[in-house]
């Protein structure tokens, strides 16, 4: 199907964004290249322009988030559009709305682009087919959440010069993560090797045949590893029942400065945010002169301009 | 009484040539005559004609008698730490002495439960300064033994547990055991478990069947056992970790087992010495010596068991020793407590199914010294040149009988009061230093 996939007209070919999935390596690389003008953009004084103008996002989330939806509110209000913050955790689904009333409900007021992350895995899927705007998922439950895979990507590139030929090491609670579900596709997509390091708990079945080597030692998972991606390991999962104890959890899998020292010398080291300190991260690695924890944020703002951009700009 | 290791364990290994012995070392599958020379503390040498040693060698004319390596026993409850009274590390390893016990296996069955590394810390420097005995100990699987959450398996393994379990404890949430069994497969941790439901167990305190109704006790079901074994075979294929069924009593149960070790799954089974000598009609006068988890079972199953050893379906024989006191087993039969105390009798129990001609002597030592060897990964149990001098100088036509007075352990609840046996323990060497005589 790669001839299929492969876009030379230079074009995003998709109403939405779901899910690496649906991408091709050339989207991909649209998608960065684009991103890549917005991280200068972003560094102006000036930082507003009227690309979306007229336009309305909403950004639709159903489970709590700061990060990503502030990061998904400052991209669009940069480029001109109107955007509007609906937590809907806290008041149509307390009364009893299901999802594709609140779909409908609306799509019924004309919005150009949806921004939604729900907690269960397919939810956005299923809301992109009965809304007429463009769709961009923000994280459906530990399926997808293509904007911080393409995020990721982008800091990479931006320290290595692409993506293929490198060792990326996916470290932590793999089983529940929309984050490394959509990095190993991207970076799989992009020829880059990846690896995913966790006890046997955190890894989700079968994960061999997502393309990825799998460690359960860490320190053999880092070895030569050329980015160290960490994931965050929630409090109710490191209490006895998928792992022992925060100390055992660090003890085996958290970064610290001699595990980091078995990867490659000039090794980089990544985190999608929230950070536990001292859980899956030490703070002298997470603020060391390996972290490009803070960068990806930045670039998160740039990645979801692009994204923002491109499918706001497909006439409706 | 003198704290029992302080002495013992000063004195310096003395370099000892066995001869003229009957030697069987199940590691190496030896069962010759010949001797066995210790040096330092470790076996130098194991040979047919072995009769000369260096100046200043203890000779010991063994008349024929056997040399073995020392038993490991993978099954021992103690009382220490909580219930010191019962027993204790040092009393304990003195009675598994006198048995041919050089290595103990403790349970974390303790007051309080040993779920964590500083507990695993306190229980070796306890065994190091007080027992005469080897003593190593299984940590908990979950804290305090609750079943739900499970203990940190990495730390604890590499504090020295030498492997998992519950102790008299089923975990019952196949949530739970998945996920431990999982988690352990990544330390390579194997886990123990006891196999009985305590909801099917209900209030049972017998084995079910025509005895069960006579005597007018509540009955366990084999199926109690069978219904736990077979999920647990489940979870172990599932989850490719080491498993250890820590005692099964029916031969449903080592059915089971023996199916999944034919489809490749690695699990491994063991069985009490009293479910391997006794049987339900014991129970007969409400003796509560001989109440125990699981119950005694009827006969067909016994004798399924035997030859289970003698076909090598069974990999370990224990002796689930459980000091019980007279507070909690001078009850009636129904309010007792389960257990019975075994280290002095385990040897002699199992030289039974030897007498008997149903088992050879081989494939009887094979369970209590090689095989728990190899499932802990142990450097004892065997006598090959270099390895520790654990081991035992055995009569095995010697008859005595069982008086509770002469036991060795704190507690006395041995359900062979009385019982005849051939065959003692002459003399127990733990790392070339003879600790009974």
């Amino acid at each position: 199907m790669a001839s299929t996939k492969t876009n030379a007209s230079n074009r995003y070919p998709h109403k939405h964004l779901l899910g690496i999935e649906e991408l091709s390596d050339s989207d991909v690389n649209i998608l960065l290249d684009l991103a890549e003008k917005q991280v200068r953009v972003g560094r102006l004084a000036e930082k507003k322009s009227s690309i979306l103008r007229g336009r309305t996002q909403i950004n639709l989330f159903f489970e709590a988030s700061t990060r990503t939806q502030s990061s998904f509110e400052i991209a669009g209000k940069r480029l001109g559009a109107d955007v509007m913050n609906m937590s809907v955790s806290s008041s149509s689904v307390k009364k009893g709305e299901t999802l594709l009333d609140t779909a409908a409900t609306l799509n019924a007021m004309n919005p150009d682009i949806l921004v939604v992350r729900h907690q269960s895995a397919g939810a956005v899927h299923l809301l992109a087919q009965k809304v007429e705007c463009a769709v961009v998922n923000a994280g459906d439950g530990a399926h997808e959440h293509p904007t911080q895979a393409l995020l990721d990507a982008l800091t990479i590139r931006r320290h290595k010069g692409g993506l293929g030929q490198l060792t990326v090491a996916i470290c932590g609670d793999v089983r529940h993560s929309r984050v490394a579900r959509s990095n190993i596709l991207l970076l799989n997509l992009m020829g880059a090797r990846v690896r995913v390091v966790a006890p046997s708990t955190l890894l989700p079945p079968a994960v061999e045949r997502l393309g990825v080597e799998v460690f359960t030692n860490m320190r053999d998972g880092l070895a030569g590893a050329d980015i160290i991606m960490m994931l965050r390991l929630q409090q109710e999962r490191m209490q006895g029942t998928l792992t022992p104890s925060v100390r055992e959890y660090f003890r085996y899998y958290g970064l610290d400065e001699e595990k980091l020292s078995h990867a490659s010398p000039d090794a980089l080291v990544m985190h999608p945010g929230p950070m536990n300190r001292g859980v899956e991260i030490e703070s002298s690695v997470a603020d060391g002169p390996a972290s490009l924890i803070r960068e990806q944020v930045e670039m998160g703002v740039a990645v979801r301009m692009a994204v923002l951009e491109t499918l706001g700009k497909v006439p409706s | 009484m003198t704290p029992a290791g302080s002495q013992a364990n000063r004195e310096l290994p003395r370099d000892t040539l066995f001869y003229n012995a009957r030697v069987v070392d199940p590691a190496q599958d030896i069962d010759m005559h010949g001797g066995v020379l210790v040096q330092k503390g470790a076996v130098a040498a194991i040979e047919e004609n072995l009769t000369e040693a260096p100046e200043g060698t203890e000779l010991v004319d063994c008349g024929g008698k056997l040399v073995c390596p020392g038993l490991i026993d993978m099954r021992v409850f103690t009382g220490e730490p909580g219930a010191e009274h019962r027993e204790t590390l040092a009393s304990a390893s003195r009675a598994a002495a006198a048995g041919g016990v050089t290595t103990m296996i403790c349970m974390p069955d303790t007051d309080p439960v040993i779920d964590d590394i500083a507990l695993v810390d306190y229980f070796m420097r306890r065994a190091r300064d007080t027992a005469i005995v080897r003593l190593k100990t299984m940590a908990a699987i979950t804290r305090g033994l609750r079943g739900k959450e499970m203990t940190e398996i990495g730390l604890l393994s590499a504090a020295g547990a030498v492997g998992f379990t519950d102790g008299r404890n089923t975990i019952t949430n196949s949530q739970v055991m998945r996920n431990a069994m999982t988690y352990a497969r990544d330390f390579d941790a194997v886990i123990a478990h006891h196999t009985e439901d305590p909801d099917l167990k209900g209030n049972g305190v017998m084995n079910e069947g025509e005895t069960s109704a006579r005597l007018g006790l509540t009955g366990i079901p084999i199926e109690a056992e069978t219904v736990i074994v077979e999920r647990d075979l489940h979870l172990a294929d599932l989850t490719s970790s080491r498993y250890h069924a820590a005692q099964v009593s029916a031969e449903k149960s080592l059915d089971a087992i023996t199916r999944a070790k034919n489809r490749g799954v690695s699990v491994t089974c063991g069985i009490s010495i009293n479910h391997l000598c006794l049987n339900e009609h014991d129970v007969g006068g409400y003796r509560t010596f001989l109440k125990m988890s699981p119950p005694l079972r009827a006969e067909a199953d016994r004798a399924a068991m035997v030859q289970g050893v003698s076909d090598g379906l069974i990999d370990i024989i224990v002796s689930s020793h459980d000091p019980q006191d007279v507070e909690t087993k001078r009850h009636p039969f129904a309010e007792a407590a389960d257990g019975a105390v075994g280290l002095e009798t385990l040897l002699a129990a199992a030289l039974r199914l030897v007498h008997s001609g149903d088992c050879d002597l081989k494939d009887v030592l094979a369970c209590m010294t090689s095989n728990p060897a190899a499932l802990l990964g142990l450097e004892t149990g065997n006598l090959k040149p270099g390895s520790p001098a654990d081991l035992i100088l055995v009569d095995a036509d010697a008859p005595w009988a069982v008086e509770e007075r002469d036991l060795r352990s704190r507690s006395k609840n041995t359900p062979f009061e009385g019982d005849r046996f051939l065959g003692r323990v002459l003399r127990t060497m733990v790392a070339g230093r003879t600790i009974y005589e």
